[in-house]
Parts: C-alpha cells; structure tokens; sequence
C-alpha cells in the first residue's frame, strides 16, 4: 500500500492557507443534507461536532458516557499552548513548531505540526470567547506559564482545570447545537463497529448500553475521536472508561495503526501505593516549573528514609542529587517527559527510589517557598522578614498558583505536601501512536477521519506538555470542518445511506458473534484480572524501555494471555441490559490485540527516538540514539488476523528542519 | 403566559414571594412586640386599651391590617404549595447511616409554619375576634369608653395550659425565624461575604429576641398578676 | 481492614431496591472505589451480579461518580468526590451504608447509577456563549479583572455530579444552575446572553421537576469543588432583574 500524506505543496507557511482556501466547499444546501457521524465527545470529538453542526452538517454525535462532558479531556490540568508571544519573549508559530518537531523527537509531519502551530492562536480566541476562565494578570490580560521542552512562556491555563474548562467550553457548544437541533446527541452508546460500503466509512455499529440493543446508525462520513490507548498498561493516567476499541475496530476494517509504540510516559506521577491499585494520578507538568526533582546522594540515607527513621526535609543540602539539573544545566526540571522519565528511571534502577517500593523521587518546593515568598515579603513591604515568614508567604504564593493538585496529593498519599516535599513517578500518560491519517485527517479508509489522540500526526515520538489540548481543539475545530470537505464535496449526489444495506447487517451480526462469545465463557477469571496481567507484560517488556528479547517475549505472553481470557474470562450478566462487565470485556479484548501490535512496532524500530527507548541503542551517557538513516519514516501498520501484521511505511521529509541530535544540555 | 405569572409560578419567583412576605411578617412581629409591652404597664391595662382602639380604629393601620391578612395568606399558601412540589421532587431525607448537613429548622420550615398558622388562627379566634364581634366589657378612661382587650389577655393568660402553648408556640417561631431571617435575604439575592455575616448575626439574635419578648409577656401576667 | 458494607441494590428503575449486606477486607490506602473493586471481584467470581456504579476518571473531575456514603452525597470529607475518597477515613470494623442519588429527576438506572441528563438539557436551554467557531476577535481584546476572573472560575469548577441535588432535602438543581449562571454571567463574554440565559435554565430546571431552593444549603456543604451559595443568591437577583427588565 502506498501512504500518501497529502501534505500540500509550497512554503511551509503558506501550504495551509493556500489549502484551505482552494480547498472545495459543500454548498449549504447540500450540507443539510449530508450526515457525519461524530464518535466521542472530548475536546476533539465535541469541538468537531459542534463546528461541523454550526456549518450546516447533520451530525449525530455518540458517547458511552452519561454526559459528553465527562470525556477524559477534562483531566488535563496544566494548559494549552499557543504561539501568541504575549509574554514578548520571542515565541512565535515558527518556534511553536519547531520546538514541537524538535520535541517529537523528529518523528512528526512537517505540513502537520506548522498547521498545529498556526491554529493555536485561534484556539486561544475561540475559548475565551466560548467565556473560558483563563488565568488573568493584574491588567487583566491572560497570563501564560512555561512547560517542559520550552524556553518561552506560552501556557494558557486555568489553575490545574484547564482541561475541564477547555472541555466544558466545547461541550457547551455542543450542548447549543443539540438545542437548535443540529447535533443529535447519543448519550450511553458505545460503537462497537465500523460499517464500510464500497470501500467508504458508511456507519457505526454501536451498543445502548442501557438497553443492550445494537444499533446500526449511518451517514456518509465517520469522525472519529475517541482518544488514546494508554489503559492497555492498566495503569496509566487515563480514566478507567478510555479505551482503543473504536479504533480498533476501524483498524480491523482495514485502517492502519501508526507508531504504536509511541507511548508517553508522564515523569511526575503518584507513585503505585499497592496491588489494588487501579488508576494512576497525574501531577500536572507545571509544577516542574517551581519543584526540583532530587533523590539523596547516599544510600544509607535511602535505606533510612525507606525504614522510616530519617525524613527528606532533614537532609543537607549537599546531600541531594538534583540529578535534572545536574545532568541538563540548559533546561534543568524543565526537560521533556522522556527525557525527565528516563532520568527517574536511572536514578531508581541506581538504588535510590525514596519509598518502601523503591519506585518515587522527591520533587521539592522548598526552593520556591523561599523564592516567592522573598519576593512577596518585598512587595507587601515586610523588611527583613524571618525565614518562617518567608516560607508562609511563599506557601501561599504555591497554593494560588497550584492549591487544587496540592490538595489532591494530599487527598491520595495522606501526606502534606507543603510540608515534606511530594514523592513521584512515571507512569503511562498519553499515545503518541494512533491510528494513520493523512494531511486532512482522512484515514486510509475513505470517508474515515481520526482526530486528536486517536490519530498520530502531530507529536512524533515524544509529546510536548500542553500540547494534547491544542492538538485536541486544532483538529475539532479549524482543521476538520474544512478538510472533511475534501471528501464530502465528491459525496453530494450521494442519498442518505440506508442501514438496510447489507454490510449494516454483516457488522452488527459480527458484533454480536463477539458479544455472545464472550459471554458464552463463563470461566472463573474477571475481566479485570486480566486487564492487570496484560498491564504487567505491557509495562514490563514496552514499558520505559524496551529491547528486542524483551519483546519478543512480551508479544509471546500476550498471545498467551489471549488465548487463556477466551477460554477462562467470566463475564456475568447477559447482552440485553446495562452490563459494565460486558463493555469492560469487549475492551480489553481488543487492547490484548493492539498489545500484540505494540510490540511487534517497538521491535521494528530499531532506535530510540523520543518515549521509544531501545535499550540496544543509546550513547555512553545513556541518553537516546536516534537512527535518521534507517527510520525516519512511520511506521503504518494493517493487522492481520493470526498473523504478523504488516508494515506500510510512510517516508517523512524533513524540508525545513534539520535533523539534529536532541539536547537538552 | 405572561412575564409576570411566568415569574411568579418559577420555582425563583415563588421563593421571592417567601421572602418578600416574610419580611414583612418579621417587620409586623416587632411592631406588634412593642403594641404587646404595654401589657407590662402597671396601669390596669389603659395603656394597652388605648393602643388596641387606636390600631383598631386608624384607617391608615386598618389598610395596612388587610395587607397582613393577605400577605400571611400569601405566605402560608406559598409556603404549602413549594413545600408540596420540594417533596414531590423527592430530596434527600431518606438516607441511611448519617445525618445530613444542614440545620433541623432549614428542612422544617414547613412544619414550624403550620404550627405558626394553627397558633396565629388560635390567636385571631381568641383575641381578635373576641375583641371586634364578642362580648367583651368597657372600660372607660378620661371619659372614652373603649373595650377592655385588657381584661381578655389577662383572662386568658391566668390559664397554665395556654401559656404552655404560647410559650411553645414562640420557640416555633423562633425556629422559624432563625431560618427565615437570613433566608429571606438569600432569596432576595443579597448574599456578600462583607455583610452576610451581619446579617446572619442579626438574625440569630432577632429571632432569640422577639419571641422571648413575646413569651415574657403571659409568663409575667400568670405569676405575677 | 475489615468493613461490612449495606450496599443498595435495584435492578432497575422499576424494580423496588433494598439493602444488601457484604463483607469486604481492604486496604487503608485503598480509593473508596478500589474498595468497591475488591468487593465486585468478590462478587463476580461467586457467581453474583457485580454492584453497579458509575465512575470514569477517579481523580475528581469528570464528575462520573455518584453515591451516598452513610448520609452523605461522596462521603464524609469536605470537598471530595467518592472516587477520591481514602479508606483512611475509615476504621476497621465499620458499617458503612453506599446508597445512590436521590432525586425524582434523577431515576435510578441500576444500583447506584443515576440518570443525571437533566443537567445536560439544562445547559442546552442556554448554558453557553453564542458564539460560532472561527468567531472570535483576539483573546486579549476582552480584558477581565483578575479576582473576577478568579470567581468566574471557581463557580465554572462544577463537575456536574448532581451532589447538589442529592444533598438537597428539596432534590433542587440551584448550585448547579447558578454555578453556570455566575461562571458566565462575571465575564463580559457572557453578559451578552445573561438575561435569556438565567431565564431559560431556570424554566429547564423546573421543568425538569427539581425543588426549588429552600435555602438550607447543604449543597454548598456537600459540594465536592465547595462551590458557594453566593453563587445562588447571584441566579436570585439576576432572576429578578432579567424577569423585570428583558423584553
């Protein structure tokens, strides 16, 4: 198969332009006539929705949540970048894009990633028009704070919510073309299938899952936004409903899965406290902005404070290892999330993880306390203030800045985080892999668009803090509502399609098959033990790091594991009623599938490049060593049902970066 | 539907309503404390004759009297109907293991004003009504006759059954008044961190206040009369 | 540590539900909801229907979860949903009582899970900006006071739970209402719509059958994002005003 990007010729920043405006246009007559089918409601999903209702599109829009404002969107808490250079600091669309493509570890789509980039600015204007409550100087201007990977400030936020008011912006006006009409929303419905006529995305099959009934819904295009697939390690960052299975789906009907090893791994987690563990909680980037990431420099000062007996505030100065800032003068706490993982990792595969587990590093806020709370004193006039004052004032300065993840830690661990510096660790945040489109989003399926973390495009191998939400609500809301244009315009002498046609009826009996298969088990394992084995082979041979015995060893397992859930899962309850099991089972049956696929993706990339770290190749140093030569292309690969899958390759072209060797010294 | 009933029939406008009629019940309650005071006045009920004649014969009060008539109408019926459609929307009373976190009056309003409303019908009946259409002796001061309501509270009052019954009647309001002072002002929209706590402060010692002036009155009348 | 859960049990929204009595071993730094896992694996290997309750993001924020923990709408902490709620808060040997929201707008779908898209209708009767994509002039053309910004934002915290509501004696929709009344209605962006705003969502809240507010503000109470009535004394005088003053 050949993969076409589609990215359109000419400078590169004009191509997007250029493209938009001659790109052609469906007529307003016939929009109302066509029909999209929108699948997932977070940031991507709803924004799509709600533009592409605003142009005229009759859109129905499908969620298996109760609400489309509970999409996982709503977590992310840091903020979204966006090259409006308010802070006057030298930032620009260029920088925006050449610190993501730098960031991605020159693994992303040139054309790509400069429309990103260019976007942003109007997301920043979309939103607060939408009345999102962005953080405000004294002058009442937006206020922007730095993330990792960068030198400039472009990070708009809302405290730690900026997901949840990014998200709610767009679900209210998904909620405003629902009421005029527009958007059909399907609240509780899960898609269980995608339906192809002719080769083109025709229609869904998706489960109610009150009733339990299968539905079959059609259109003459399918979007889809469902999100990444980090949940195939168990534990991860994501919420316990995110799953691959839509895009599975589409990828068992012929879609290709690109870069699926590309896993984030986010470096400031909470670490894993026991076996019942069932999700993992993320503390947002920025606090590396104000914390210092250290470990204790001795052992026998490991060995006390795991016993208990000494506490981290009574260690000198002298004795820690600001190991960050040892190793990356230039950007100190502020590196990527690869690079600042893998540093974690050395430094507890060295013996200095500071729990009973071994697995957590501290990040201090000691320094800021004092910092802020200098600065403070100096501004309300205290002259001379004491060291404790300092501190108070400083505390308070954290707290308004970052109170709410403050509080949750504390909430989570029992432990005060103003007090003893916090105790973190990586853990599997966000995909960079997704399922394969071109330059309009368009999957090797006609008719078929991935946006947001489904897809792959924009990230490379290592994503950028801040930079899912922009992706997110770039393609939802400036990308899509044109490019989808590019295939709908071909498609108004097309009727509404009718879910009588026979491959409407060959998918739902497929899904029923697969329905009644798992429920005809009834082995003496739940879906969730499961879900936790297949977590475990994940993390450990796909994990941080990974090499060519571990993952042949690991796809082996899996296949394994597969084999044993079909004939041991034990899913209760029956196929017509509200069944969480149910949905639960059918999910993580296909991660086993898209698990297998990951390995056999981290195998063929010979190199580490980004949140893909071959043990096999780095440098002496131990950071990671990239192969331009051999693979600088993505990897796009087509399942096959018992079988290897296959790669499709598409070549990346690189025509206004240089490909360097990523330093963060 | 008009604007007006659409917002007299909202679930906002009615509780508007509450306020509004209720604070001028609590305005009315502290006018008729200082009326009732001169019960106290150790001048064999002249006083409190005169002023009873006057609120009864001054057209100005007397319109105002109709307006009270009609505003505790007003907020009783209200009152009733919310309280009939909050349970049909079927709240939080029935949890299991814990009690919930708000005060006993705040989810007894209702409650406490039917007992209000049987008191004040009681009242009206012994008194009022006494006092315009009964049989009640003259008395006659500095050659104006006029009639003796005087002699009818303290009637009444000499009974230790009724004044069990006053007495428990004033905690009632009291309750009722410890919600509804503060609560009015919410409705009305008037909550701001700067004068919310005055006016809570305000209301916890009005509601103490007025009904134990009112309660002092039988007590005094029945152990020291 | 040992708890013995009565957990509600109810089929449907039809069926009629009753308590049900389990034992469960957990952990003292276990998540309330990891603790129901146990019990549901307990359940589901003994051959029993899993208890039913609705949960997603387990960090307190997307709103999914919804129960009743002895009395209280996500349990005895201030300012916490159920999902992060520890088993700390809790002593070995304890009873604890799990019920689902109650509230005639909120029927029951199967155990503790609730049907809560009355909240969603209320927000599609007016809860947003009108404004199309592609719309909008520079961000930083619409400058807003940073404390009001501040409150803006603290009222658009709401995560849609329906805590609210369920605390509420009266099963009202208030906190919520006004939290999007407010959230918009201190933004010059959202000044624009606020009179037909404040007027349609509280026409869909009554609709919806919610009681109306009797001011006993459990709600502010048991509010997991401690979101102020303030805020309802706002939708109370904005009510008045839009009521006396749209045309």
């Amino acid at each position: 198969m050949i993969l076409e990007g589609k990215v359109p010729p000419g400078a590169l920043d004009e191509k997007w332009t250029k493209y938009r405006s001659t790109m052609p246009l469906v007529a307003p007559n016939n929009k109302r006539r066509i029909e999209i089918i929108v699948v997932g409601t977070g940031l991507a999903g709803a924004s799509a929705a709600a533009t592409l209702g605003e142009l005229g599109y009759k859109v129905k829009c499908f969620t298996f949540h109760d609400s489309p404002r509970r999409a996982h969107s709503i977590a992310a808490q840091g903020g979204i970048n966006a090259a409006k250079n308010y802070q006057n600091d030298g930032d620009s669309v260029y920088r925006l894009f050449y610190d993501t493509i730098k960031g991605g570890d020159y693994r992303s789509r040139e054309g790509n990633v400069h429309r990103l980039a260019e976007a942003s600015r109007e997301i920043i204007d979309q939103c607060v028009a939408q009345g999102v409550p962005f953080a405000r100087e004294y002058g009442g201007l937006l206020a922007n704070r730095s993330f990792g990977g960068v030198q400039v400030s472009r990070t708009f936020y809302a405290r730690g919510q900026t997901g949840q008011q990014l998200l709610l912006g767009a679900y209210q006006a998904l909620e405003r073309q629902i009421s005029l009409g527009s958007v059909t929303m399907y609240n509780r419905h899960e898609m269980l299938d995608l339906v192809t006529i002719d080769g083109k995305a025709r229609g869904i099959i998706a489960r109610n899952l009150l009733t339990g009934k299968l539905e079959r819904h059609a259109a003459h295009s399918v979007v889809m936004a469902t999100g990444g697939y980090g949940n195939v390690y168990y534990l991860s960052t994501n919420a316990m409903g995110c799953n691959v299975s839509a895009g599975w789906r589409a990828v068992k009907r012929g879609a290709l899965m690109a870069n699926p090893c590309y896993t984030q791994i986010h470096p400031t987690c909470i670490p894993v406290s026991g076996e019942y563990q069932s999700k993992l909680t993320l503390m947002s980037e920025s606090l590396r902005n104000d914390g210092r990431v250290w470990v204790p420099k001795k052992k026998e000062d490991v060995e006390r404070i795991r016993e208990g007996k000494l506490s981290p505030v009574d260690i000198a100065e002298e004795d820690r290892d600001y190991y960050l800032e040892r190793r990356y003068p230039a950007f100190g706490n502020l590196v990527p999330r690869d690079v600042a993982s893998r540093a974690a990792k050395k430094a507890t595969d060295d013996g200095f993880g500071v729990n009973k587990t071994g697995l957590a590093v501290y990040l201090d806020f000691e320094a800021a306390f004092e910092r802020y709370g200098k600065s403070e004193a100096h501004s309300s006039g205290v002259h001379n203030p004491d060291a404790a004052t300092v501190r108070k004032m400083g505390q308070k300065v954290v707290e308004a800045k970052y109170g709410n993840l403050f509080e949750m830690y504390e909430k989570i661990t029992g432990e005060n985080p103003y007090e003893t510096p916090m105790k973190i660790y990586p853990a599997v945040h966000y995909t960079m892999g997704g399922i394969w489109v071109d330059y309009n989003l368009e999957t090797n399926i006609p008719g078929l668009f991935a946006l947001g973390e489904l897809n792959f495009s924009d990230h490379g191998a290592n994503r950028l803090g801040a930079s899912a939400l922009m992706q997110g609500l770039a393609d939802g809301y400036f990308v899509i509502p044109y490019t989808i244009g590019s295939f709908l315009s071909k498609e108004i002498r097309t009727p509404a399609i009718s879910t009588d046609d026979p491959a409407f009826a060959a998918a739902e009996e497929d899904t029923r098959n697969r329905i009644d298969q798992l429920l005809a088990v009834q082995g003496k394992q739940t879906v969730d033990q499961f879900h936790r084995r297949l977590g475990l082979i994940m993390w450990e041979y796909c994990g941080m790091s990974r090499n060519a015995t571990g993952l042949q060893e690991g796809r082996k397992q899996i296949q394994e594991l597969r084999a044993e859930f079909y004939q041991d899962v034990r899913v209760p309850g029956s196929t017509m009623e509200f069944n969480p099991e149910l949905e639960k089972a059918l999910r993580v049956a296909d991660f086993m599938e898209l698990g297998e696929m990951m390995m056999e993706d981290a195998l063929n990339r010979e190199e580490s490049c980004g949140g893909h770290f071959r043990e096999e190749y780095q440098s002496a140093e131990g950071e990671a060593k990239r192969n331009d030569e051999d693979f600088t292309y993505v990897s796009a690969w087509e399942w096959k049902d018992g079988d290897d899958s296959v790669l499709h390759k598409e070549p990346l072209v690189f025509e206004n970066v240089e490909l360097k060797t990523r330093s963060y010294k | 539907m008009s604007w007006f009933s659409k917002f007299l029939t909202s679930s906002v406008g009615k509780k508007l309503i509450m306020s509004l009629t209720g604070l001028f019940l609590i305005i009315f309650l502290l006018v008729h404390l200082i009326g009732n005071l001169q019960l106290l006045a150790d001048d064999g009920g002249e006083s409190f004759n005169m002023y009873a004649k006057f609120m009864t014969s001054n057209p100005l009060i007397k319109m105002t009297s109709y307006g009270l008539y009609f505003f505790i109408l007003l907020h009783a019926i209200q009152g009733l109907l919310i309280w009939s459609k909050n349970r049909a929307s079927g709240g939080s009373k029935r949890y299991s293991g814990g009690r919930p976190l708000s005060t006993w009056a705040g989810r007894n309003m209702a409650g406490l004003g039917t007992v209000i409303l049987v008191f004040i019908l009681l009242h009206m009946w012994q008194f009022w009504f006494q006092y315009k259409w009964g049989e009640v002796a003259s008395a006659t001061y500095d050659g104006v006759e006029v009639r003796d309501l005087y002699e009818v509270v303290r009637h009444a009052f000499q009974n230790v059954g009724f004044v069990i019954f006053y007495v428990i009647s004033m905690i009632v309001i009291a309750f009722h008044l410890h919600h509804g002072f503060q609560s009015a002002f919410q409705s009305l929209g008037l909550n701001h961190q700067k004068y919310t706590p005055a006016i809570k402060a305000i209301g916890t010692a009005y509601s103490i206040l007025i009904p134990l002036g009112f309660a002092v009155i039988p007590l005094y009348i029945l152990f020291a009369k | 540590m040992k708890l013995n859960l009565k957990v509600w049990r109810q089929k449907n929204g039809q069926a009629k539900g009753g308590f049900e009595t389990h034992q469960v071993v957990a952990d003292e730094h276990m998540s309330f909801l990891e603790m129901l896992d146990v019990l549901n694996q307990d359940l589901i290997i003994g051959g029993k229907e899993p208890l039913a309750f609705e949960h997603d993001c387990r960090e307190g924020i997307c709103g999914a979860c919804s129960m009743v923990i002895n009395g209280r709408p996500h349990g005895p902490n201030k300012g916490t949903t159920a999902c992060q709620l520890h088993m700390r808060s809790f002593k070995d040997g304890d009873t604890i009582h799990i019920e689902p929201f109650r509230a005639a707008s909120f029927p029951v779908i199967r155990d503790l899970v609730v049907d809560r898209s009355a909240f969603d209708r209320i927000i599609e009767s007016g809860g947003y900006v009108s404004v199309n994509t592609g719309q909008a002039q520079d961000a930083n053309a619409i400058p807003v006071e940073k404390n009001q910004a501040g409150e803006s934002f603290d009222a658009a915290t709401c995560i849609g739970c329906g805590a609210c509501v369920a605390a509420c004696p009266n099963a009202s929709a208030m906190l919520f209402v006004s939290a999007k009344v407010s959230h918009l209605a201190l933004l010059p962006q959202g000044q624009v719509e606020h009179e037909n705003r404040v007027q349609s969502m509280v026409t869909q809240m009554d609709k919806e059958g919610f009681g109306a507010c009797s001011n006993t503000y459990a709600c502010e109470a048991e509010c997991p994002k401690e979101i102020s009535i303030e805020n309802i004394a706002r939708l109370n005088r904005s009510y008045l005003g839009a009521s006396l003053s749209s045309k």
